[in-house]
């Protein structure tokens, strides 16, 4: 941004610094790939499930009904039963009761609602799946923040570390890697504490969770692929159409 | 009854309903000029029949137009244009509106493809010379179009109230602010608060739904009205109209209808088959359609880190980018090598005495201590005279050829150059900024302006080969 002349020197000067900083913190975070598949509607409906039980309690999905989980394979009596836990009705949006005054106190930031974070946190880096995939297996232990936890990709998030019984505490250490005819030290993440699952176990949760919120993101994705064939094969034969007809009317035009 | 009556119609191909729609085409024509405008704009309109690959630009550029008008009315039946629902009836119509998500992705993906149509239509127009005497108006009337299209796109992307979209108006209304004197009150003035709110969300929506797109609309028919007076160029760059039968019909035009209907159907489907491909599977076109960041409602508090304008203003945002203050310097002997220039290659002493006075004031004005203007404004100003600057074209070739294909090779590499450098702008534009991008906008910038200002002289030394007399297919 050109405001003034000074913040365009600072910003320079800021980047000149960037690698020295990215040096102080240790090497720039690589996203993970999620390996996730939107048509797998048994992943999608776990995913919806652990949507529910974790995230929203703090964060919203305010622009998402209940009901359209009915994309996803299942009935509207087994989301009413197995889903909705704050008495709202099945066609009513995912709201919570949090105040986000209350939620501003408490961890610094209001939770922001999660409806389309699968799409707003894509980058050149990677797509929004992936970055919610190596973040929500990026927490690791650190004193010095409030809630305990510190983050790999979202440094000092506000965020604490919701699903750690499962996970268990990771902590940032070193570790030597064979470099190319040396060895580096670099800094990454070490499973301290084992949780109830195991890192094989964890990582599928998470990837299923992410797969739901890709979903969420967009309930139409795969129906617009699907019909999206339909059209483009319709415009072919139109193409041949009016081709010939083109060809017709253009053979005494020389 | 004045008016002696007109011959009735005699319409054929419908069968047994050739006589009741004559009729009624009958009755029409007697009371409005139905066969007349139909014959003129079309089945009677000659034009050359050496069109090629690049003239299907204009056609589509009229398509685009109707997808975006007919997208925009169903896009307002659902939208709300208050900054606290704006963001929220986007999804709604992404989610709740039945194929709401496919004619707002055909809106989102249509703004785009417009830049692209006009793009190649305007580069048709710089390689076949479409825009030199007798078409200054119709180059004019597009230019017109174009920056009218800039507007309505820049009002437009407000609307979803997106972090983009609140931050890129931001960065651009502050651009009003670096004007002398007016400017903080200008800025002020625009927005409707002193800060980008709920009054500047509602005004951008009745500029970009109703008083931009009136006055589109007034400018394309201006365009059409001006091309039919004087006919299409074409790739050759000659008149067909020099050679004509002995019914004054051109040698080498052919009638609009049914020639180009028909062939414009072709690039028709063709475009529509590329256009579905993005709606359908690449709506986001990897950030470059729709901004990632623009998934999260704005926020007055949070300043992104990274704002980028949308694609098609990368290559503006880049030269204003680039006009530093360590650059003035370059900029100030840029204008006085100018003034030298004009002065060893012109006799009449006015033109001299005139371009050494202005020369001087810029320079003053650029580097002069106490009377220099902020680079910033400075900035500004080069970014808005890179866009108007293409209104000078047809009077800064000077080539005795229109067509690309018979000039020399000093405009052939200047054209292409000229589009490379295009490109890298457009490219370091969507970029953070750094000193190699910053340094690389900034000779770009310099070979932009130099493409125009030094074409009085590089299109007249150019070794042009012999035009045809007829078009060549």
């Amino acid at each position: 941004m050109i405001m003034n002349m000074n913040k365009f020197k600072g910003l320079i000067a800021a980047l000149l610094m960037l690698p020295t900083l990215a040096l102080a913190a240790g090497a720039e975070v690589k996203l993970d790939r999620a390996p996730i598949n939107e048509d797998d509607h048994a992943s999608l409906q776990r995913g919806a499930r652990h949507f529910v039980n974790y995230c929203l309690n703090c964060h919203s999905a305010g622009y998402m009904r209940y009901n359209r989980l009915q994309d996803i394979g299942l009935t509207e009596a087994q989301i009413r039963d197995n889903l909705v836990f704050t008495g709202a009705k099945i066609g009513e949006l995912m709201q919570i009761a949090m105040d986000p005054k209350d939620a501003k106190n408490w961890f610094g930031a209001a939770p922001p609602d999660l409806s389309v974070v699968a799409r707003s946190r894509a980058s050149a880096d990677g797509s929004g799946a992936d970055w919610l995939y190596t973040y929500l297996r990026g927490f690791y232990r650190d004193a010095e923040r409030p809630t305990g936890w510190n983050n790999t990709v979202y440094a000092n998030v506000g965020m604490p570390h919701v699903l750690w019984e499962l996970q268990g505490e990771q902590v940032l250490a070193e570790r030597k890697v064979q470099g190319a005819g040396h060895v580096k030290t670099e800094m990454a993440l070490k499973l301290d504490k084992p949780g109830l699952l195991t890192p094989v176990q964890y990582d599928e949760m998470v990837a299923d969770l992410v797969n739901y919120m890709v979903f969420m993101a967009e309930p139409v994705r795969s129906d617009r692929k699907t019909i999206g064939l339909f059209v483009l094969m319709a415009l072919g034969l139109l193409f041949i159409l009016v081709y010939a007809l083109k060809k017709d009317y253009w053979k005494d035009v020389h | 009854m004045a008016a002696t009556p007109k011959e009735p119609v005699n319409f054929t191909g419908a069968g047994p309903l050739n006589a009741p729609i004559s009729g009624v085409l009958t009755w029409v024509d007697q009371r409005f000029p139905l066969m007349s405008l139909w014959r003129d704009h079309l089945s009677q309109y000659y034009a050359p029949k050496n069109f090629n690959f690049w003239y299907f630009f204009g056609g589509l550029a009229m398509l685009v137009l109707v997808i975006q008008i007919v997208t925009g009315i169903f896009l307002v039946m659902h939208y709300k244009p208050s900054a606290a629902e704006a963001f929220a009836s986007v999804e709604y119509i992404m989610r709740d509106v039945p194929m709401g998500w496919f004619i707002r992705y055909m809106h989102s993906t249509g703004a785009s493809a417009f830049f692209i149509v006009i793009y190649l239509h305007m580069f048709r127009g710089l390689m076949y010379g479409s825009y030199r005497q007798p078409r200054e108006l119709i180059w004019i009337f597009g230019m017109l179009i174009y920056l009218c299209l800039m507007a309505e796109a820049f009002f437009g992307y407000l609307l979803p109230w997106g972090q983009m979209s609140f931050w890129g108006a931001q960065v651009i209304i502050n651009l009003f602010d670096a004007l002398p004197l007016i400017g903080p009150d200008l800025s002020t003035w625009i927005r409707g608060d002193f800060v980008i709110s709920d009054a500047t969300l509602n005004r951008f929506f009745a500029f970009h739904v109703i008083a931009l797109p009136l006055v589109l609309l007034g400018l394309v028919a201006a365009h059409i009205m001006a091309l039919h007076e004087v006919g299409s160029n074409n790739p050759d760059g000659v008149e067909i109209k020099k050679h004509k039968d002995s019914q004054g019909r051109p040698l080498d035009g052919i009638p609009f209808h049914p020639y180009y209907t028909v062939k414009d159907m072709v690039g028709v489907v063709v475009f529509l088959f590329l256009f579905f491909m993005v709606v359908f599977f690449a709506p986001e076109m990897g950030g470059y359609f729709l901004e990632y960041n623009n998934f999260i409602p704005a926020d007055p508090l949070k300043t992104p880190a990274h704002i980028a304008p949308v694609w098609y203003f990368t290559p503006y945002y880049s030269i204003l980018r680039a006009i530093t203050e360590d650059f003035m310097l370059v900029l100030a002997i840029g204008v006085a090598a100018y003034v030298v220039l004009i002065w060893l290659t012109t006799r009449d002493q006015r033109v001299k005495f005139a371009a050494s006075v202005i020369g001087l004031v810029v320079i003053v004005l650029m580097i002069g201590g106490p009377l220099a203007i902020e680079a910033k404004v400075w900035g500004v100003a080069m970014m808005g005279a890179a866009t108007l600057i293409f209104f000078l074209l047809p009077w800064l070739d000077r080539s005795p050829v229109r067509s690309i294909r018979y000039k020399g090779p000093l405009s052939k590499a200047a054209l292409s150059i000229f589009v490379i450098v295009f490109l890298v702008l457009g490219y370091y534009g969507t970029q953070t900024v750094t000193p190699a991008g910053t340094i690389i906008s900034q000779i770009g910038t310099l070979i932009y302006f130099a493409f125009f200002l030094l074409m009085p002289w590089y299109s007249v030394m150019d070794k042009t080969k012999p035009e045809p007399d007829r078009v060549t297919m």
